[in-house]
């Protein structure tokens, strides 16, 4: 397997002037997965600010602004809490699987970050069968919601397990073919070549009419994936109280919390790098200055974060049959026929090459 | 139809109904426990009455009697009529069920049956709807006596 | 070798689930026993009486005029409506002709409470559906209509403004004024609405074939108000037996024939449109003059039985009074509109999952207060 360690090779050759090649090479990756979880814990909390405030911008509110200038502070001071509650618990949950399951849901997220190519040189980890990576690493976190319902012994946790799990082995196939659909053009699977072919564009301009229709198609499918409004059947609060995690409290509860909001980035970064060119600049003007990839990056990103909080904030619900339908009459027919088109365009060299 | 046509039209269906005004504006009519179905049956099939809405199904303690007020509209015609029902029996009062007939009365006479132990016969679910199964007394009934919740002036 | 039958071993059981007292779409402490199998509701059964402080009681025990405090707890978004209820079976009883300015304002205030009403269930609605932003949405505007309370009888939500022979009191000053502006901010703030929910797809599939209630049944069940008039049944109590100043005014009975909860969404959306167009007809000349009859300090009713119907936001609020002519009722009667209605929430839901029963439920307007007198 050719795995390139481009952010780990600075820490690691520090290292190896120090200690045998060994000790030096675990301790290099110890040490990036501490920068990339700390790192990620604080996004994740800035995440959950930025959807308050985007929240409370489309509720005519102000949003938390006690805590800290403009409420930066706020999520610092919530995660704190949090951290000092009590854990509940139910008498007769499966306390093994309970205990166990917070850590599928973060642990599955946190994972899936390592791969993103963030600028050229910041990627923890780039596999050469990335997008297969992510794909898979992503659907593992169902598996910790449907434990938690499960384990909870609540029938109001168990109903929205049973949606989750319904809903994630659905939306998976849409996000997979959709993807799928794009490396037709890239020819790799591997992130970083990913982003190399799209120096002759973008791949949604590379692809154009189905590279949009399958951008169209990931966004929905991957809304879902996440359990977020207006597919949050897994929580509707309206009707489940809290869903899966109605007997988490404290840190527990805090990891599910986190793991969605990460989960919302991961989306959104898989869409950054496979439609809109990862850390690349548009037009190449900041070419000269590679350290502005992450900027790019992130700016992407958060635009895609911001257009599924749009979708959370102004959608109803849908309901569970109504899910499915969407998924196996219209989502998944269209992604088929979209593969086939996007095959014959790359044969017959129809797309677009700047 | 006015309620003299209504009292006219309806005295032949039964012979011992007693018709009053007095006090209310609309026709009263007072009604046998054994004649209260076939009554309320006539009074909704029939054409010319026509009473497909039930919109108030009280209960009444009188002292002594128990009773329950029936107070029907015609969404056809428009005219109103107030049918009464009583009894003397205070420990087992029991009158026919009319739920088969409005489905209103179902949830209607389940209250009354929680606040004053009326009962009705052929109903599909007669229980306590807002007391406790285990609450003792009928607490609309006059001489119900309750010294910790009642407050009396 | 033997043979083996192997059985399957999968059978579907129905379960139960306790939704409430304490849960978000019950709005209020409703507790549901619901039969389910998988996701399919089988049965509903209603348990009530967690808050019932039984008003029928201590109207017995109080006067005329307390009675008059105690319903505005009943049904807590259309106090104003209930109060009159109680005043108008008093001063019908007492024979009293009240002065047209206390109709016209009666009828004003209703109407707006009627408004404020509908805007909270339009977005507690939006709620239960999954569209967090109606509700702030419809808090907005519900908030101007509460300052125009409080500004005219000191009160935001329950308000106590009518007495039996009239009004408490004279309206503000600057009531018209306000009144005037929160119409005109109004008109351009409800088609706001029809652009966030109402022509959203997902909303629509999902309250479009849902719940439905035939005209019949809506009849026999007993159904009011928009409840009702969704499934094309006439039921509105200010065309049939206007009261107070409802046969001066002009205005259309929003009628819909589906009987579906989006029949029943748009009856109350078209709702509050009519009753704009009430309080423009009435506002611009409300007529000079006492804002109260002489009463008796002590009320007595006469000897008989008293009943009037009123038009509250949820439908038709019956008072049922009997009086032996002393200066305490003897027995009093409350139609609630949301007993009926809540009786039928289970002929509506049954065979639809739980998304259907809670966006159902939402348009049934339960005010659980109402339900446990």
């Amino acid at each position: 397997m050719n795995i390139s360690l481009n952010i780990t090779e600075t820490i690691q050759d520090w290292l190896m002037s120090m200690m045998p090649e060994g000790v030096a090479s675990i301790a290099a990756m110890v040490s990036v997965a501490l920068i990339y979880l700390i790192i990620f814990a604080v996004a994740g909390l800035y995440l959950v600010l930025l959807e308050r405030k985007v929240a409370a911008w489309f509720q005519l509110r102000i949003g938390p602004n006690r805590v800290g200038y403009w409420g930066l502070l706020q999520t610092m001071a919530d995660a704190l809490k949090l951290v000092s509650k009590e854990l509940t618990g139910t008498v007769k949950a499966d306390k093994f699987l309970y205990n166990l399951a917070p850590y599928f849901v973060i642990i599955s997220s946190l994972m899936a970050l390592a791969v993103f190519p963030f600028t050229k040189e910041f990627q923890a980890f780039d596999i050469n069968i990335g997008i297969f990576f992510l794909i898979a690493i992503s659907s593992v976190g169902v598996i910790g919601i449907l434990l938690a319902g499960w384990s909870s012994n609540n029938k109001f946790a168990l109903i929205g397990a049973m949606r989750s799990g319904v809903q994630t082995i659905s939306y998976e196939l849409s996000v997979g073919l959709s993807l799928l659909t794009m490396v037709l053009l890239t020819g790799s699977l591997q992130l970083s070549e990913i982003v190399e072919s799209q120096k002759e564009g973008w791949l949604i301009l590379q692809g154009h009419v189905p590279a949009i229709i399958a951008f169209m198609v990931y966004m929905i499918a991957g809304t879902a994936e996440t359990n977020r409004a207006p597919f949050d059947m897994v929580e509707a609060e309206s009707e489940l109280g809290a869903g899966f995690h109605t007997e988490y409290s404290g840190m527990k509860f805090a990891y599910f919390f986190l793991a969605e909001f990460i989960n919302m980035f991961i989306i959104a970064a898989i869409a950054t790098t496979v439609f809109f060119g990862a850390w690349l600049s548009p037009f190449g003007i900041t070419e000269s200055l590679p350290w502005l990839g992450v900027f790019w990056f992130l700016g992407k990103t958060i635009v895609l974060v911001f257009l599924m909080m749009w979708f959370r904030w102004t959608f109803p619900r849908l309901r569970v049959d109504q899910l499915l339908t969407l998924e196996w009459k219209y989502l998944l027919p269209i992604n088929l026929v979209n593969i086939v088109i996007m095959a014959v365009m790359v044969w017959l060299n129809l797309t677009i090459k700047f | 139809m006015t309620n003299e046509a209504l009292q006219n039209l309806i005295s032949n269906w039964i012979p011992e109904l007693e018709f009053s005004e007095e006090g209310s504006q609309f026709l009263n009519i007072l009604v046998t426990p054994e004649h209260l179905h076939q009554l309320m049956t006539d009074l909704k099939t029939n054409n010319e009455t026509s009473f497909d809405y039930l919109f108030c199904l009280s209960g009444v303690d009188w002292q002594p009697e128990l009773g329950v007020v029936y107070h029907l509209e015609s969404t056809t015609h428009r005219h109103s009529i107030v049918v009464k029902v009583k009894t003397d029996d205070r420990e087992n009062p029991m009158f026919d069920s009319v739920c088969d007939i409005w489905k209103t009365a179902e949830f209607h006479e389940r209250e009354v049956f929680d606040f004053f132990g009326i009962k009705f016969k052929n109903h599909p679910n007669l229980k306590r709807l807002f007391l406790t199964d285990e609450w003792e007394g009928f607490p609309l009934r006059k001489d119900y006596e309750d010294d910790i919740n009642m407050v009396i002036k | 070798m033997e043979t083996t039958v192997v059985k399957s071993n999968f059978k579907s059981e129905e379960y139960f689930i306790n939704m409430g007292p304490q849960h978000p779409a019950t709005h209020g402490v409703l507790r549901l026993l619901l039969t389910i199998d998988g996701e399919i509701i089988k049965k509903i059964e209603p348990d009530l009486g967690y808050i019932h402080r039984s008003i029928e009681k201590m109207c017995e025990r109080d006067s005329y005029q307390q009675i008059v405090h105690l319903t505005d707890r009943m049904d807590y978004l259309s106090s104003h409506i209930n109060n009159e209820a109680v005043c108008l079976t008093v001063e019908n009883a007492l024979q009293l002709e009240l002065p047209d300015r206390v109709k016209v304002v009666r009828t004003i205030l209703s109407e707006l409470t009627r408004i404020a009403s509908h805007c909270l269930w339009w977005g507690v609605m939006g709620m239960d559906v999954g569209a967090l932003t109606t509700y702030f949405y419809g808090f907005r505007d519900r908030e101007m209509i509460n300052d125009i309370f409080e500004e005219t009888c000191g009160a935001r939500l329950t308000m106590n403004y009518n007495i039996p022979g009239g009004l408490m009191f004279d309206i503000h000053p600057n009531f018209v004024k306000r009144t005037k502006e929160f119409i005109a901010h109004f008109k351009t703030k409800l088609p706001e609405y029809d652009t966030l929910l109402t022509g959203n797809v997902i909303f629509q599939k999902r309250m479009k074939g849902v719940g439905i209630l035939s005209k019949e049944d809506a009849i026999s069940f007993g159904a009011s108000g928009p409840v009702g008039r969704g499934s094309g049944y006439s039921c509105d109590v200010r065309k049939h037996h206007p009261y107070s100043a409802y046969d001066k005014v002009t205005f259309n009975e929003a009628l819909k024939p589906d009987g579906d909860s989006f029949a029943r969404y748009q009856v109350r959306i078209q709702e509050m449109w009519e009753s704009m167009n009430i309080i423009e007809q009435l506002i611009d000349n409300i007529p000079e003059g006492d804002v109260q009859v002489a009463t008796n300090a002590v009320i007595k009713l006469p000897k008989g039985e008293f009943y009037q119907k009123v038009e509250t936001a949820r439908g038709e609020l019956g008072v049922y009074i009997i009086s032996t002519g002393t200066k305490n009722p003897y027995r009093v009667k409350f139609r609630s509109p949301g007993f009926s209605n809540l009786s039928l929430l289970n002929h509506i839901a049954v065979g639809g999952k739980i998304g259907d029963l809670v966006a159902s439920m939402a348009t049934l307007d339960l005010v659980i207060p109402d339900i446990d007198r």
